[in-house]
């Protein structure tokens, strides 16, 4: 594999961890604040189909962005509902979620567009385009470091570069503000929040909230950024994919990029190496689409160690004295 | 925001200044149980108020209503004279009110310094807030010996700092009334002490404080009024200086409760249970049982005494029958299996084990499991509750239903899930199913935790009569005084291994308090003259030290070398004037506590004194103990003065009285069965 080829492969690498990465951070903050949420998956896929709809129809990618945002954050908001307010399980109330996502966005698109679930591909102003950096084609020549920075780094679209600032943002957000202080103690001891005079239901709200906006631009990614346009079922497991980095990372904000980032080299590896050649033995294609997967389960029962979810995460919180 | 109290020095007795609370015609009813029914009561500022009464009468709801966890159906709530309404939490700390719940409300990976802050932030950002906390907790600690390290994190505190970081909550916010609710459920000894320490502190400097316990000890020691409360109702509010531990428990239950066990003389015979060199080490790689070697014959109650957390849990484990281990154990002489197949509880239960666990909740039933089914549960397989292939319910449900009218089960109702029951009635039926079966030995682990008066004279009583029967028994604790009142012997466990045998009329609490904390030698060189010459300050100290230790590796007490050391140098320095002792260990005790730790304890050393100087010496008695005794029942030394050979029941003598008695000279004589039950006082009162 020479240098261009490895360049690629981690090019590629960071465009498919960052819809990962978006929706791992998503979850970060619903998990860390006690909700459970295995709905990003759906959240996703709304959010996918909404902003490919909207940005399609309008002929804005930004109006796309902020339907399918809004989408997201719906759904996040009848998360709220049925685990918050009505104390319901968190995990139906996610599985339903991803089900009526589902559903609900071939649907639409069949009766918005009629070609078959899909929406129609994006073009233009439709689509985020790629950033070049500045500096990139100047760059360019220099040796080793040239290439990196114009093919590694610069010639994403823009929410690849939001993405990864959310890293620290997140970071910072939890460990050195009031906010992440109280969200991370709602997720740990509800009971201590409460007794401390702060609302449990108000902060898991805004966790959730949070949850829903990251989970609609890593959907919006999938479908404007990535892709130009939706089709069915096209987060393929991205949601669960971004739960398990987010146990691989155990909840930290850091550890979520460097999982996701390796997530994203299987996908990438997978997509680069159709078929691999081992003389007596073709590798088939399916096996290695299946790589990411087979990987995922692996590293989970392998190597993640204990991971100690957030204390209070699943548990509808009740007063009690 | 200091709370660091620039309070006044308020005058309690200055009829000018209203109450700090007061509470007129509370009311709270859930669903159709009436949880209070119009209460009142007047706190004075500057003045520790006890609340007493038994599980569920009440206490709870009323603090909640006050710290605003819930809405009075009816009533007003007065804070220093004003009418407050403390609709949540936020409004009870506004106005003034803190609160240490029983179970403490604090998020276990986070610092202390974050769970201080937490809710009451200055800022968006939380370094400035942080810096100020750090300086707060600083001077909180120095003024009333609240320390705590800022940045240790809450899950590797002991359990006694973690109480002080709620304290420190309640002060940071500026708390003038601090309610505890069962403060010393969860603390050794050494930490109760600390813990009423800081109390007595914080009245002094102006703050009033509404105790809440169940332990009419802790009533008597701690606080200047009392209230009862029982089935919602607050039955009395007396001056604590005028009363006793029986009146206050015959108001509590209602009735008037044997607060002393009734035991003849042990006849043992044979040796039943026989153990050899146990040794277990966890999955963490600890050694949690270092050589244990012990007999209990038939017909006696071997005592187990401890610090929680030093192998006895383990040793229950093993010999009930699922934690594996190595080493020997015979009973009635045959070797058993403790390792593979027959290994188990159920085949301990066939060789004549019963067990009745430390934690009932988690081992001893499954509670959303009815009472019937609970009380099968190990003995299921008893061909006689066998038809068929089936299990015959029928007769289950029958045996089920008459044991819990032997056992005086409350309600008698066999259909109800083990969890709708209360703790004593729990137990109870735990008790039943193990003793019914006619064990050969009974492990019995903490058998009165979370038990009401009532029901504990009852569960003593059933032991008692099974050791009559010729059963052995052994029975861990960590409440000394149960230790005392049932054991006809007492081995002390400390890390893992047994300190010492002791026959408890020829020992006494501080010995006890002693081993408990891995010193050995206390024969020689720590008693010199009398056992009265060691300073409570000295033992408190080796047992505190031994304790922080502790609180780093939560259960495994590391051999406390720090803590040998000092305190046996203190030992040689000490003389037998009390403020002598005092004063070389820790000077600042005398000006903080002076009420509780009072300086009577030359009087303790020679029995007619006792008489005469009885409030004394209860005071000093309970407070001060070192290790174990967790301040369980309250003393009234009334009947101490029962001379050492007197087999008869000593009532709540407790701790008095067995100090009194024992013998300075610590006599080795081992033929004591004659008079084994000297200092029964009434132990473990836990409810």
């Amino acid at each position: 594999m020479d240098f261009a080829t490895l360049l690629q492969v981690l090019d590629s690498t960071v465009r498919l961890a960052t819809p990962l990465l978006l929706a791992c951070l998503a979850g970060l903050f619903s998990e860390r604040a006690g909700i459970f949420d295995i709905g990003l998956e759906g959240k996703m896929l709304a959010a996918a189909f909404f902003s490919a709809a909207i940005a399609a129809i309008t002929g804005d990618v930004w109006m796309g962005l902020g339907a399918g945002i809004l989408a997201s954050l719906a759904l996040s908001v009848l998360h709220g509902l049925a685990s918050i307010t009505f104390r319901g399980n968190q995990l139906i109330s996610g599985v339903a979620i991803n089900f009526l996502a589902a559903g609900l966005t071939v649907l639409i698109a069949q009766d918005w567009f009629s070609q078959g679930g899909r929406t129609p591909s994006l073009i233009g102003a439709g689509r985020f385009e790629p950033i070049i950096l500045p500096g990139a084609a100047e760059f360019a020549g220099v040796p080793l470091i040239g290439p990196i920075y114009a093919e590694l780094i610069s010639g994403h679209s823009i929410l690849v570069y939001v993405a990864f600032a959310m890293v620290p943002l997140t970071w910072w957000l939890l460990y050195r503000t009031r906010f992440g202080l109280r969200l991370r103690a709602v997720g740990e001891a509800p009971e201590a929040v409460d007794t401390a005079g702060v609302s449990v239901v108000g902060l898991r709200f805004v966790a959730v909230g949070i949850c829903g906006i990251l989970c609609g631009v890593a959907g919006a990614y999938l479908a404007t950024a990535l892709q130009a346009g939706f089709v069915k079922d096209m987060t393929a497991g991205r949601g669960f994919i971004a739960l398990a980095a987010l146990i691989f990372a155990k909840w930290r904000p850091w550890y979520a990029l460097y999982a996701c980032l390796l997530f994203g080299l299987l996908q990438a590896v997978a997509l680069r190496y159709q078929n691999i050649d081992l003389g007596a033995f073709v590798v088939p294609v399916q096996f290695m689409d299946a790589l990411p997967y087979i990987l995922t389960v692996v590293i989970l029962a392998g190597f993640v160690g204990k991971a100690i979810p957030p204390r209070a995460g699943g548990e509808p919180y009740v007063k009690e004295r | 925001m200091n709370t660091a109290v620039a309070a006044p020095e308020t005058d309690p007795l200055l009829a000018s200044v209203p109450p700090a609370i007061q509470l007129k015609g509370i009311s709270k009813a859930f669903g159709p149980v009436q949880a209070n029914k119009n209460i009142s009561i007047s706190v004075k500022p500057g003045t520790i108020h006890g609340i007493i009464g038994e599980n569920g009468a009440g206490k709870s709801t009323l603090m909640s209503i006050l710290y605003g966890f819930y809405k009075a159906d009816s009533g007003q709530i007065f804070i220093n004279g004003k009418e407050t309404q403390i609709p949540d939490s936020q409004a009870a700390i506004k106005a003034g009110i803190g609160m240490v719940f029983q179970h403490f409300k604090l998020v276990q990976n986070f610092t202390v310094l974050e769970n201080v802050i937490l809710g009451a932030e200055d800022g968006p950002l939380l370094r400035p807030s942080l810096n100020k906390a750090r300086g707060v907790l600083k001077q909180l600690a120095e003024e009333y010996e609240l320390n705590v390290d800022p940045d240790a994190i809450i899950e590797n505190l002991s359990v006694g700092h973690q109480q002080r970081v709620e304290i420190l909550k309640a002060l940071y916010r500026q708390a003038d009334i601090l309610i505890l609710d069962e403060p010393t459920g969860v603390l050794t000894p050494a930490e109760a002490d600390h813990l009423f320490r800081i109390l007595d502190n914080l009245r002094k400097e102006g703050k009033t404080i509404i105790l809440i316990t169940h332990k009419l000890r802790e009533i008597m020691d701690a606080t200047d009024t009392v209230s009862v409360m029982r089935r919602g109702e607050m039955t009395a509010t007396v001056k604590t200086a005028e009363t006793s531990p029986e009146r206050l428990a015959e108001m509590m239950v209602g009735r008037k409760v044997l607060l002393q066990v009734d035991k003849k003389p042990a006849e043992p015979g044979k040796p039943v249970l026989e153990v050899e060199n146990l040794r277990l080490t966890d999955e963490k790689g600890v050694e949690r049982l270092k050589g244990i070697s012990l007999n209990v014959l038939a017909g006696e109650i071997l005592g187990i005494a401890g610090v929680a957390g030093n192998g006895q849990s383990e040793l229950l484990e093993v010999l009930g029958g699922y934690a594996n281990a190595t080493g020997t154990i015979r009973v009635n002489g045959q070797e058993i299996d403790l390792t593979g197949k027959h290994s188990d509880g159920q085949s301990r239960r066939a060789r004549g084990i019963a067990h009745v666990p430390e934690d009932r909740h988690r081992e001893g039933l499954i509670m959303p499991f009815t009472a019937w089914e609970n009380t099968v549960f190990g003995y299921h397989r008893d061909p006689k509750i066998q038809s068929g292939m089936l299990m015959d319910n029928a007769a289950i449900k029958a045996e089920a239903a008459a044991k819990m009218e032997r056992f005086d089960v409350r309600p008698p109702n066999p259909k109800l899930a083990a969890r709708n029951f209360s703790g004593g009635n729990q137990q109870k039926i735990v008790l039943a199913r193990e003793i019914e079966r006619n064990p050969d030995i009974l492990l019995v682990g903490q058998p009165t935790r979370g038990v009401d008066i009532g029901a504990i004279e009852f569960i003593h009583q059933q032991i008692i009569r099974l050791r009559d029967e010729g059963k052995a028994i052994l029975l861990v604790s960590v409440e000394l005084d149960e230790i005392f009142s049932l054991s006809d012997r007492i081995a002390v466990m400390f890390d893992g291994q047994i300190m010492g045998e002791r026959i408890p009329s020829e020992t006494n609490e501080k010995e006890l308090g002693l081993l408990m904390a891995g010193i050995t030698d206390t024969a020689h060189a720590k008693m010199p003259a009398s056992p009265m010459a060691m300073s409570e300050e000295e033992v408190q100290e080796a047992a505190e030290i031994e304790a922080d230790a502790q609180a780093e590796s939560e259960l495994t007490p590391e051999v406390p070398q720090d803590a040998e050391a000092p305190s046996e140098t203190e030992v040689k320095l000490t003389t037998t004037d009390a403020g002598a002792e005092v004063a070389p260990v820790e000077a600042q005790v005398d000006e903080t506590a002076p009420d509780i730790r009072t300086d009577a304890a030359p009087d303790i050393s020679a029995d007619d004194e006792t008489k005469t100087e009885a409030p004394a010496a209860a005071d000093i008695a309970s407070p001060t103990m070192p290790h174990e005794e967790p301040m369980t029942f309250s003393t009234d030394p009334v009947d101490v003065e029962t001379p050492p050979a007197k087999t008869e029941a000593i009532s709540l003598g407790s701790l008095s009285a067995t100090l009194t008695q024992s013998t300075p000279e610590r006599p080795k004589s081992p033929d004591t069965k004659s008079d084994p039950i000297k200092d029964p006082e009434e132990g473990g009162k836990d409810g």
